[in-house]
């Protein structure tokens, strides 16, 4: 069941979305809309494309067919630099952090889309950029302050434990001020109080005015959070519903075999 | 243009592109064990030539070939084992900066040992003037051991990767290193086996092109950049296509003399490398699912 | 951060004053010369150093830049436009002062392109076809990058050594001085010549370009523009991600890195009087590289000591019939056992042994 219409445009829209490798079908004929302001989350039993779902909205791989419109544009083909700048930012599940850069930097790069010092403005120095790298910075410091763990500023990120890692990932994310965030399996690896601590984080970045879809095999995490959720196996679409209802689907409650969707 | 000198272009390409087929198929075996790209490849073809001039001061033209391929046979092992293989996971661009060192190495030690002079074996039969007739076209003798030399390189190799067991080990290895590894098939021996092998062949090719194309310490280079221009136009890690490419850069090469001077010759084939790179990485034969199917 | 740019910076000056200072008291001012060409090449190094450390594409056929910005500078200022004078576009030219009119050795009219003009031209050139091979080469990874690097480098040392009008193997010679601005009542002109007699001051040009040069490097490096270089090296697809354009940022810092190059050539061919086809060889760019290495890939200030340090000693001939092997020595030597450079991998490994848990 589609969710109750909202009077708004939908932020994301994906239509009839495949996208085949070789012999391999592995979305087939997905699709779904997130409300703005709204938490979705996808679920599914592994090898249900989840990640190739995301991959093909943020650009990263392009789909076969299908439509898939980000704030009223057409964004299959696109670049992920351009779909970023669009307002789309996103963490990665196999954490992408830039080792090398302290974790100040990671975030700071994040900003990249919410500057404009070009290459030469850089070699040169020009002192209008000066203003704007300390509001960088300064936005920056406070994105980690905001996820405590804004004495880790200097530190470079490979050193990191892996729960401040994903800390900075989501820092660097916000710090794009995206309309739109991808979050790729947010709980993935950690304990039960750290879970709940991203349950609090992401409606914290709803509250924020920023529509979140995410990814997560950590069931309630999911049904404690999400507005609405997209159940994916196998690469097609079996439910979209509420929470509550999400439990009790008969076709969803099968492809978990046994799992009755009650962490 | 007269038919004759039709003829003599095509047999040069024909030649010349044997062996830069032979240099590229030395690139692919190296590369598909270990994924490394030797730049020192050239210098293999290099060595043999001036190994087998040398001791051929000492015994008959055969035994100082068979004696040079085997001396830089283990030369290719020793590279292997002194730079290569205790390497935990190099990135690309380590592989490429050391292979590029071994190069320059090899070039030098041979400018100090045999110095700057051009140096050649002489012909196998005759002398360089010994022509013979084939349909009107005067060919020597020695491009008919290239060509058998090559020929019989190539047919060999094929027994060998298909027919003996070691040569199945190392395709197995170029498939997956891993299942290979838990097939009890040592990896580490066929990477210093692919050296080996590429060493011992690029050798031979020097010895029998000598004659014709000279040696000096440092005709390495020119043959590495054709040689994997060769093995990129068949799509790298596929010999069979590079025997074909190579014939195909051979002739194109020894016709280009007629619309560009001689000295731009190199540059016509790097251009073509380029041109290539650009467009179509995968090579004229190969498909990017092909390329991942690494078989000789 | 600004602090630390400033006082290495002002490290660098006092070095290159110090060295100046060493000379005369020790009397060897004969290194000066040395020393001054190895700031050019040193120039070279830290604009390779930035791409292939900073961004992490390798290239190694940068000879072929530099001979770009040399030769061209070199064939412009030495070949006589007597015969075109007449004709519109020389005519254009002289009319808006670019044009050098002279004698040659023989007395005879010799017509050239002026200096300035021949450099800015010769850079702009360089700066074009890094512009136009960029976009396509550097979409290439590993070892297809370096062989479409070390093709370009021989295509150009190909067709300078092959082409009668930059001189064939002789390349050019009589290339004239080149000054860069004209005395005025108090100070003297500023001239790169070979010229012992501007010797003090050619050290002092070559080493304030080389200044200028790791200045606006060691801006860009804490730019915006340099953070999204770092992060496209680090994890390309997350800086696809969050905005960067990684294509057109590897083709900037591949304009930025030819340019420098091309500068140097350009200079250092004015300070030469002359440039050979070896300029462009293969074993040059391989050099640039194993400087860039050894001064480990993330040190810029790593990069710029060793590569105008092992010029240096290589120009006096230190290394002396085995200057090559030195090199490719090097190369493997820095590869196999210390691939982040001699001052994180050997000093930073000496460090830990006396203070363990430190970082370099």
């Amino acid at each position: 069941m589609i969710s109750n219409s909202s009077h708004s445009e939908p932020l994301l829209v994906l239509q009839k979305v495949y996208k085949q490798f070789g012999g391999l079908q592995a979305i087939n004929n997905v699709g779904f809309a997130v409300q703005p302001g709204s938490i979705k989350a996808v679920i599914g039993p592994n090898g249900a494309g989840k990640t190739t779902l995301f991959n093909l909205i943020a650009g990263n791989m392009p789909a076969t067919s299908g439509t898939i419109i980000f704030q009223g544009q057409e964004i299959r083909g696109k670049k992920p630099y351009e779909i970023a700048r669009m307002g789309m930012a996103r963490t990665f599940q196999n954490i992408k952090l830039f080792p090398g850069m302290t974790a100040l930097e990671c975030v700071m790069v994040g900003r990249h889309t919410q500057s404009r010092a070009g290459f030469w403005a850089g070699l040169f120095s020009l002192p209008w950029t000066w203003q704007e790298e300390r509001a960088i910075r300064h936005r920056s410091m406070e994105l980690l302050e905001m996820l405590a763990i804004a004495d880790l500023a200097d530190v470079e990120v490979s050193g990191l434990a892996f729960g401040q890692q994903r800390a900075v990932e989501m820092a660097r994310a916000l710090a794009a001020e995206p309309s739109l965030l991808l979050l790729d399996e947010p709980a993935a690896g950690l304990n039960i109080y750290e879970t709940a601590e991203v349950a609090r984080l992401i409606t914290t970045i709803r509250d924020m005015g920023i529509t979140v879809l995410l990814v997560e095999h950590d069931m309630s995490l999911v049904m404690d959070v999400s507005d609405e959720i997209v159940v994916l196996s196998f690469g097609s679409k079996v439910a979209e519903d509420t929470p509550p209802k999400i439990q009790k689907n008969a076709d969803v409650i099968k492809i978990y075999l046994g799992e009755d969707g009650t962490a | 243009m007269t038919l004759e000198l039709f003829f003599q272009y095509l047999f040069a390409g024909i030649t010349y592109g044997s062996l830069y087929a032979i240099v590229a198929i030395g690139f692919n075996i190296i590369y598909n064990t270990t994924g490394i790209i030797n730049f020192a490849q050239g210098e293999f073809v290099m060595l043999g030539g001036m190994l087998s001039i040398s001791l051929l001061q000492f015994m008959p033209l055969g035994a100082a070939i068979a004696a040079a391929v085997l001396i830089t046979m283990l030369i290719g092992a020793a590279i292997e084992m002194l730079f290569i293989r205790w390497l935990v996971n190099p990135s690309v661009l380590r592989l490429v900066i050391i292979t590029i060192g071994i190069s320059i190495l090899l070039r030098e030690s041979a400018l100090h040992i045999w110095g700057e002079s051009i140096r050649s074996l002489p012909y196998f039969y005759g002398n360089e003037i010994t022509t013979f007739s084939l349909g009107g076209v005067n060919i020597s003798p020695q491009v008919l051991w290239v060509i058998a030399a090559c020929a019989v390189m190539m047919v060999g190799l094929n027994v060998f990767f298909k027919s003996t067991s070691i040569g199945r080990e190392m395709r197995a290895c170029a498939a997956n290193r891993t299942a290979a590894l838990l097939c009890g098939i040592n990896s580490r021996n066929m990477v210093t086996l692919s050296f080996m092998l590429s060493a011992g062949i690029g050798a031979l090719a020097g010895c029998v092109m000598s004659p014709i194309t000279y040696t000096q310490y440092d005709s390495g280079a020119s043959l590495a950049i054709k040689g994997f221009t060769v093995a990129i136009l068949g799509g790298l890690g596929n010999s069979m296509a590079a025997v074909a490419a190579g014939l195909l850069l051979g002739v194109i090469e020894a016709f280009s003399v007629t619309v560009v001077p001689l000295a731009f010759q190199d540059a016509i084939t790097i251009t073509i490398l380029l041109i290539i790179l650009f467009v179509k990485p995968h090579g004229i034969f190969g498909s990017s699912e092909a390329a991942r199917l690494k078989d000789f | 951060m600004k602090t630390r740019k400033l006082l290495s910076l002002a490290a660098l000056a006092l070095l290159t004053a110090g060295l100046h200072l060493f000379t005369v008291f020790s009397g060897t001012q004969f290194y000066l010369v040395q020393l001054t060409m190895a700031a050019y090449y040193g120039l070279v190094v830290i604009g390779l150093g930035v791409m292939m450390g900073y961004a992490g594409q390798i290239s190694i056929g940068h000879a072929g830049f530099f001979a770009i910005g040399g030769y061209l500078s070199a064939a412009l200022t030495t070949n006589d436009l007597t015969p075109f004078v007449a004709t519109g576009g020389i005519r254009i030219l002289d009319n808006l002062g670019l044009l050098v009119h002279g004698q040659d050795i023989f007395g005879a009219d010799l017509v050239t392109v002026s200096p300035w003009a021949a450099c800015l031209f010769a850079v702009t050139v360089a700066a074009l076809i890094a512009l136009v091979i960029g976009g396509p080469v550097l979409k290439l990874r590993g070892h297809y990058l370096a062989m479409a690097t070390l093709g370009f480098g021989t295509i150009v040392y190909r067709v300078f050594l092959a082409s009668p009008y930059f001189g064939e193997a002789d390349g050019i010679s009589e290339v004239p001085a080149f000054q860069l601005l004209p005395a005025t009542a108090l100070f003297g002109p500023l001239v790169i010549s070979g010229d012992s007699a501007y010797r003090v001051l050619n050290y002092y040009l070559a080493w304030g370009v080389l200044f200028v040069g790791m200045a606006l490097l060691l801006n860009l490096i804490d730019s915006r523009a340099g953070r999204a270089l770092r992060s496209l090296h680090s994890s390309e697809e997350a800086a696809e991600a969050f905005g960067v354009d990684t294509a057109r940022c590897k083709v900037q810092i591949f304009v930025l890195s030819a340019i420098y190059a091309a500068v140097a050539g350009s200079l250092l061919t004015h300070f030469n009087g002359g440039i050979g086809p070896n300029e462009a060889s293969v074993m040059k760019s391989v050099r640039y590289v194993a400087l860039v290495a050894v001064g480990g890939m993330t040190s810029l200030w790593g990069t710029l000591l060793m590569g105008v340090g092992l010029t240096f000693l290589s120009l006096r001939g230190v290394f002396g019939a085995f200057d090559d092997v030195v090199f490719g020595v090097i190369l493997i030597v820095i590869m196999l056992f210390a691939p982040e450079g001699i001052l994180r991998g050997v000093f930073g490994r000496v460090v830990q042994l006396f203070l363990p848990g430190r970082q370099v």
